[in-house]
């Protein structure tokens, strides 16, 4: 099989399973999934870092740089801030957490 | 060529991240779900260091240790009521790390299929980019939340997104080897990112995030393809069919169409609004009065809306709902799937203050149970509560499913203003014969409440 027709082959069968895997979620569970989503098309950082350490000339260079520090933000501040956010849905923290988040507050 | 090893390790990377999105659809393996994907990556940058031999390795490692400085502490840091704005932040930048990615392949893609994927996703990056960061201004209302149709706005969006497919072509057939021509691109998928999001309206602006999730999802599968890469392929994929879907079901939570939510504005169906207070009058109270209407109801429901959250009372809430039970009063949370500023968000916030899971009820229980409750305390809520989205056709809200509040024997509103809510419109519910008012900060008031219950 071209190469080319077999990555097109997996991209189909990839957008079925999306869809059937997140098709059943309760609407509590929407923000995080949008979040953890939101993450994992960090992983755009793999072909910033690819490209980058292909590219020639300091024009090239500096713009895979870039891609690269953007791609980092999305992988790594996807994944950290959802993980936050499930965190809370776990309920496990002590009770003591309550007073010291309360205290932060914005006012 | 990547080594085989290296290859199947990308594979279980992949099917990890299907496994981490299935995860995240049940509230048990949500966290373990997010780890997993997480770890997914993890093993995969490091494979990528190990198998493509990579020059300017200090400077891209230095450029990692950037993006992790800067993203770490800003989500570690950020309240769980910016948490909407973050999200399109951070999948604003994702899409254009995958504009950029594709712009420096361009003149290097060889053949037919991943030219014209790479043109595309210059196009459709920097769309996800330039939406998400005016995304990122309504959310954090840097700029205003209202629809914003410029003059000719349809017209304007027409031609910019004509002009970008004109370009595409035209680099296609140039072969990709026009840099400039691919900077135009890029410039013009800015202008289309910003006209496309600027007329939606504040509380549809969460849908609109989901939506440019999925395109920058497909952008990073489509750079996949371009570079070669199965991962990058398989996680671009699923998170553009997943973010499809879930823009749908969220649209469903709110009664509308995707479509209506995006062109709405231009035809004046969209949440647009006035923003000015009303000046009819209204039945309200001290905080002495409204306690000893708690105190002695048998059962309360409470209506949890994004001014909770702001005043950050969530805290206060669940003392007060405490405070009530140890009375012997039946308290719950109905929870409207879009209360806050992003479905699902308010359960977020809740479990935030440790509210017990099994308090929180879904509408359909709550509707069933605000039907035989006493009072119905909303907090902080408006447009969830209104009564129009089941009574007036002409409402930009109508259709949309709320919480029967006005069901409940009285309502008790604690607002900061007669101000409307996030869709800026009036709630006839305010000036019902069974409603008080009980003016003042969220929190202040709850914190009033709390004492008067404690001296009763």
């Amino acid at each position: 099989m071209d190469p080319s027709i077999a990555l097109l082959t997996v991209f189909v069968l990839a957008i079925f399973t999306g869809y059937e895997v997140v098709s059943k979620v309760s609407s509590t569970l929407h923000t995080p999934l949008m979040s953890g989503a939101n993450a994992i098309h960090g992983i755009i950082l793999v072909g910033a870092v690819v490209v980058t350490g292909h590219a020639d000339g300091a024009g090239e260079v500096t713009i895979g740089l870039i891609a690269v520090v953007l791609a980092t933000l999305n992988l790594v501040g996807g994944f950290v801030v959802t993980d936050r956010m499930l965190e809370m849905f776990s309920g496990k923290r002590p009770p003591a957490d309550t007073e010291v988040a309360a205290g932060k507050g914005t006012e | 060529m990547i080594p085989v090893w290296a290859q199947v390790t990308y594979l279980g990377a992949a099917a990890c991240f299907v496994l981490a999105l299935k995860g995240l659809s049940s509230p048990k393996t949500a966290r373990a779900g997010n780890l997993l994907g997480a770890g997914a990556a993890l093993v995969a940058m490091v494979v990528t260091f190990i198998v493509y031999e990579l020059d300017n390795l200090a400077l891209i490692v230095a450029a990692i240790a950037v993006g992790c400085l800067i993203g770490v502490p800003v989500a570690r840091r950020v309240a769980m009521t910016a948490m909407p704005q973050l999200v399109a932040l951070f999948n604003g930048v994702g899409g254009g790390a995958a504009g950029l990615v594709a712009y420096l392949e361009m003149s290097s893609a060889p053949t037919v299929f991943p030219l014209a994927a790479a043109v595309a996703t210059v196009a459709v990056g920097s769309i996800a980019f330039s939406g998400s960061v005016v995304t990122f201004l309504k959310l954090q209302e840097l700029m205003t939340t209202r629809p914003v149709t410029p003059p000719a706005g349809p017209a304007l969006f027409a031609i910019s997104l004509a002009v970008t497919v004109a370009l595409g072509a035209a680099l296609y057939a140039d072969d990709g080897a026009g840099v400039w021509l691919g900077a135009l691109l890029g410039a013009v998928g800015l202008i289309v990112g910003i006209l496309f999001v600027l007329p939606v309206g504040g509380a549809d602006v969460p849908i609109v995030i989901s939506l440019l999730n999925a395109f920058t999802g497909l952008a990073v599968a489509a750079s996949g393809y371009v570079i070669g890469n199965a991962l990058l392929l398989i996680g671009g994929t699923l998170v553009g069919a997943s973010g499809t879907i879930l823009t749908r079901l969220m649209a469903q939570a709110m009664g509308r169409s995707v479509v209506s939510i995006l062109f709405g504005a231009f035809k004046g169906g969209s949440t647009a609004g006035g923003g000015a207070a009303s000046a009819r009058p209204v039945r309200s109270a001290g905080p002495d009065d409204v306690a000893i209407m708690l105190a002695y109801a048998r059962r309360v429901i409470v209506v949890p809306g994004y001014g909770l959250a702001v005043a950050q009372a969530q805290h206060t809430i669940r003392e007060l709902v405490d405070l009530l039970e140890k009375r012997g009063v039946e308290v719950g949370y109905a929870i409207h799937p879009v209360a806050g500023r992003m479905p699902g968000h308010m359960n977020v916030l809740l479990a935030e203050a440790n509210v017990p899971y099994e308090q929180l009820l879904e509408m359909d229980t709550a509707n069933g149970q605000l039907r035989t409750a006493d009072v119905a305390l909303v907090v902080g809520a408006n447009d969830v509560v209104n009564p129009a989205a089941r009574t007036s056709p002409g409402s930009p809200i109508y259709g949309m499913p709320i919480l029967d509040a006005d069901h409940a024997g009285a309502i008790v509103f604690l607002k900061r203003s007669m101000r409307p809510g996030f869709a800026g419109i009036e709630n006839e519910l305010l000036f019902d014969p069974k409603t008080t008012l009980l003016f003042g900060d969220a929190k202040a008031s709850l914190t009033a409440l709390v004492t008067a219950l404690k001296s009763l």
